[in-house]
């Protein structure tokens, strides 16, 4: 049978405050365990959570960019279980009033647009975790609980997404948003981005969801798209063998490509929500919500929309170039000291992405080609005081050292040779050379032409201007 | 007059007129628990050594000029308050041998008057009890009669006023826990609105319930005592930013015009006649003493009780999570993994007074069951809380029993808790409202048993509650009685 595949998606991003959720304590990731631990975080007696203002901000941004509905009205809850990277007993989490709902994304895949709704997006504390110690003969665990109480957005789609492409452009889009916002680090590998996803499968034509399976925390979108692909695969045996899915919870191994099970139905945790009697509830005026919305970015969509319109940059680039924030922040700040667009936009996603990548995928932050830097390297091309191929030459030593361009140029000689007359001996040489390929051009053979360019700028050490010397050759071998 | 007989301003002005010193009065407090609190048991853990040393501190600020109200008090604290370094067990064997790394907010401002924590004091466990008798550390006996209960669940708290062993005590009260042991021992207890007093470091039973207040020996130190305490905590978020007026200044305002109501639902049939005949000498009392007593009517009461055990017990269910084995206090041994680790840990850590409630909170919160009990108690609150509001619409304070029967005998009610949850009826409405209440000793049962006498405030309205209570003490003896000890 056809089988049409439900995917809703739940992330948690950790946002980047500097200090926790409900306690005083830094948020920094990779310290000593529990060293950043207090009395609150610890869940220790007597100590009570009080609330970072921060969160509701950073959530009220993330809710505003998924064109959300803000509660004005919140109120936290406790999810009670037992686990002992949880101090309290129970985590501090919204449940029936999250902070944002009712909202959506648009997502682009095969070149059509599609809608995901959101459903809500609620503020939580993030548990510990569990050390297994790696002591020969010790079996024991031990809890670091430098994570406890770090902030998380929990983010919630709708079951609006019917393949694995359209699952990964929806989180794709996502990270790009709230790295966009400044939220979150984005940091798949470290969790500060993860993903749960819940799949199921129906017959094609049907509108009845089947039972669904919940893939957890997998930190990569190649991974989800992977567990994704394995699950519509195992739920479409089952269901062909005449089978029935079971609800419950997989994990994904990256090492076979598959999903196991993590725990059964009958395991299904009461979490016992109720609101937590030691935070008062948070409201959130219409004035609130106005401050921050002032605070903004303008978001990727709109960003490479401006790009196209007003910078009449073709899609492709526009794209590429908002990718990330800070990409095209050094995209527009050298277009603004070199407003020729395309041109720009050709050197940041050719020499300026390249050397990064080659560079153990740099962070163009660190780039030692400042925005300000380029500019003037494209000057000095315009000018025609380097080719385009000395230019390059020119980045590479820029990247390596920092140096302006100028400097560069003067320091190793690279200003480009337009004199026709020092040009036109190196034609008359290159001619005098090469008597066999004059009598092919001359015959006919007018790709040729290629080798003699080749040959003067071979000469010249690239310096010669590629101008003078197609008109030079060209008069010379017609004339 | 011994120094342990002392309230807090007789010490305070001796004190500082240096006719005594801190150490001095300390001491004799160390030699007074020494000598009668092995027939009390108001002490859970007794800190001579580390008394001594702020005892010390105290002298030498006084000497320096530098004197607060409570400077150089020797006070004790229930043994739910957490205290740096110094062993807090709440009563319960789950905590049997934990120090805490930290102090809570109402001991870091009595520490920085300056007052001398001489211990610990019994409670029942996890403060889930109204008569002491479910504490790990056994019974706490009353000092008026051995063989009857002080109340609970601070009552370690008052026991040690009674028996003088302590110059004033702080206790926390949740369904009554610091107006009914305070009755039963015949001091002064005292409930704040909730939000008043600072919850940090306070180990939790029923959070949104709970609530710090003084046990004294008279209204004067009541004042005083809460003065110190009260007041907004940014590390608390249920504590209210609102001004702490000078409650001692106010003490003297007097009853004339004042309106008192009496919540005809709390003067029921099969009220304990001496308790019945001490309220109506109370009446007569404030009659003469030219304030207005009229009838009001609090229609949802007999619905109290119900609504805080679905409540507390919800909530209690929930803050004793943490109570793993994992991090602190008690670990079962010989388990294999971890789900036999918290169950044994807990079984073997909790009494059964905790183990019903915690049991009977799951219950009230788990799926299915949730709109039943626990939202339909919260709805239940918000017409108890109601109920108030309308009555101080028509009077400044209520006037009512704190418990239907003077203190009964130790185990007498032990096999049969709902007998033991309606001790509480006429102190639970208060904490489901969150506004303030007062005991105060009003009279003695004809077996010589202290009755106490409650007055419940408007929120906020502890000046009023204050003045009103001290009027009373003003004109009568009852708070001078000793316990035969
Ligand atoms: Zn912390």
């Amino acid at each position: 049978m056809k089988y049409q595949v439900v995917i809703g998606l739940e992330v948690h991003t950790q946002l980047t405050t500097n200090t926790k959720i409900f306690c005083g304590c830094s948020t920094r990731f990779g310290a000593e365990p529990n060293s950043q631990t207090c009395p609150v975080c610890l869940g220790f007696p007597g100590a009570l959570p009080v609330l970072n203002k921060q969160v509701v901000e950073n959530a009220i941004l993330a809710g505003l960019a998924t064109n959300c509905s803000i509660t004005q009205r919140n109120v936290f809850a406790r999810k009670n279980y037992f686990y002992p990277d949880l101090p309290k007993g129970y985590q501090i989490s919204q449940f029936d009033l999250p902070i944002c709902q009712h909202g959506h994304l648009d997502i682009e895949v095969d070149g059509e647009t599609k809608r995901i709704g959101i459903t809500r997006i609620h503020m939580e504390e993030d548990a510990g975790k569990l050390v297994h110690a790696d002591i020969p003969g010790v079996d024991d665990s031990c809890v670091d609980l430098n994570r406890a109480c770090t902030p998380l957005l929990e983010i919630v789609s709708e079951p609006d997404m019917r393949s694995p492409d359209e699952a990964i452009a929806y989180l794709k889009k996502l990270h790009q948003i709230v790295m966009y916002l400044g939220i979150c680090d984005g940091n798949l590998e470290e969790g500060s981005f993860r993903c749960d996803a819940n799949v199921s499968l129906m017959p094609v034509g049907s509108t009845v969801f089947g039972t669904r399976a919940e893939l957890k925390n997998i930190n990569s979108f190649k991974f989800i798209k992977q567990a994704i692909e394995y699950e519509i695969e195992r739920q479409a045996e089952i269901l062909d063998d005449g089978g029935k899915v079971i609800q419950e919870t997989r994990l994904f191994d990256p090492n076979t490509g598959t999903t196991r099970s993590m725990r059964g139905k009958e395991e299904a945790h009461d979490y016992r929500y109720f609101p937590d009697p030691d935070l008062v509830p948070v409201l959130i005026p219409d004035q609130w919500i106005e401050d921050v919305r002032a605070t903004l970015p303008e978001l990727p969509e709109a960003k490479r929309a401006r790009y196209v319109a007003e910078l009449g940059l073709p899609e492709y680039d526009a794209e590429v170039l908002v990718s990330s924030r800070e990409l095209a922040a050094y995209y527009e700040e050298t277009v603004a000291l070199f407003p020729q667009a395309k041109t720009v936009s050709n050197w940041v996603m050719g020499e300026v992405s390249r050397a990064l990548n080659e560079d153990n995928n740099r962070s163009i932050t660190d780039c030692a080609v400042t925005p300000a830097l380029l500019a003037d390297l494209l000057k000095l091309m315009e000018k025609g005081t380097i080719s385009g191929k000395i230019a390059k030459t020119v980045f590479d030593e820029m990247y390596k050292t920092g140096k302006a361009p100028e400097k560069i140029v003067e320091e190793k000689g690279l200003v480009q040779v337009s004199d026709t007359g020092a040009i036109e001996a190196m034609v008359d040489e290159v001619l005098k050379n090469n008597p066999a390929q004059v009598e092919q051009y001359r015959g006919g053979k007018e790709t040729v032409f290629g080798f003699f360019v080749g040959q003067v700028m071979r000469a010249s050490k690239g310096k010669a201007n590629p101008a003078v010397v197609n008109e030079l050759l060209l008069k010379k071998l017609n004339g | 007059m011994e120094i342990f007989d002392l309230t807090i301003h007789e010490l305070h002005e001796k004190l500082k007129a240096k006719e005594v010193s801190s150490v001095e009065a300390t001491r004799a407090m160390l030699e007074r628990i020494e000598a009668v609190d092995g027939q009390v048991n108001a002490y859970i853990t007794v800190t001579p050594e580390q008394a001594l040393v702020e005892a010390e501190a105290a002298d030498k600020r006084i000497a320096a000029g530098d004197i607060a109200p409570l400077t150089g008090i020797p006070v004790g604290l229930k043994d739910i308050f957490i205290t740096k370094g110094i062993r807090t067990t709440c009563g319960s064997r789950i905590l049997e041998n934990f120090v805490p790394p930290y102090d809570g907010t109402a001991v870091a401002k009595l520490k920085e008057q300056g007052a001398v924590i001489v211990g610990k004091l019994n409670q029942d466990e996890f403060a889930m009890g109204s008569s002491n008798e479910s504490s790990y550390f056994g019974p706490v006996k009353n000092p008026w009669n051995l063989e009857c209960t002080p109340g609970g669940s601070s009552g370690g708290s008052a026991a040690a006023i009674a028996a003088r062993t302590a110059t004033a005590t702080l206790g926390t009260d949740t369904g009554g826990s610091i107006r009914q042991p305070a009755s039963h021992c015949s001091c002064v207890g005292l409930k704040p609105t909730y939000g008043r007093v600072s919850r940090y470091g306070v180990i939790a039973y029923a959070s949104s319930l709970d609530q710090v207040g003084p046990l004294t020996r008279d209204v004067t130190d009541a004042a005083l005592l809460l003065g110190a305490v009260a007041g907004y905590d940014p590390k608390d978020s249920t504590s209210v930013n609102t001004p702490v007026p000078d409650y001692v200044a106010g003490l003297a305002t007097g009853v004339k015009g004042l309106k008192i109501g009496l919540p005809k639902q709390y003067f029921i049939e099969g009220l304990d006649p001496d308790v019945k005949r001490a309220m109506d000498e109370a009446i007569a009392l404030y009659k003469s003493l030219g304030a207005e007593l009229r009838e009001v009517s609090l229609p949802h009461t007999e619905y109290a009780v119900a609504t805080y055990y679905l409540i507390a017990t919800a909530e209690a269910s929930s803050n004793l999570a943490r109570y793993d084995g994992v991090r602190f206090g008690h670990r079962a041994e010989d388990v294999r993994g971890l789900k036999e680790m918290f169950a044994k840990t807990r079984a073997e850590g909790f009494g059964s007074e905790v183990k019903r409630r915690i049991m009977l909170g799951t219950y009230a919160l788990s799926s299915g069951y949730y709109d039943a009990y626990y939202v339909k108690a919260q709805k239940v609150r918000t017409l108890i809380m109601q109920d108030f509001l309308n009555a101080f619409n028509e009077v400044d304070v209520l006037l009512t029993p704190i418990a239907p029967t003077p203190p009964f005998k130790i185990g007498e009610k032990l096999a049969d808790p709902l007998q033991m949850y309606l001790s509480d009826i006429f102190t639970i409405p208060v904490n489901l409202a969150g506004t303030c209440g007062i005991s105060i000793p009003a009279g003695f049962s004809a077996g010589g048993l202290p009755i106490g006498l409650q007055l419940i405030g408007k929120p906020f309205g502890e000046a009023t509650v204050l003045s009103t209570a001290y009027a009373f003490e003003r004109e009568t003896q009852w708070h001078l009685k000793k316990a035969p000890l």
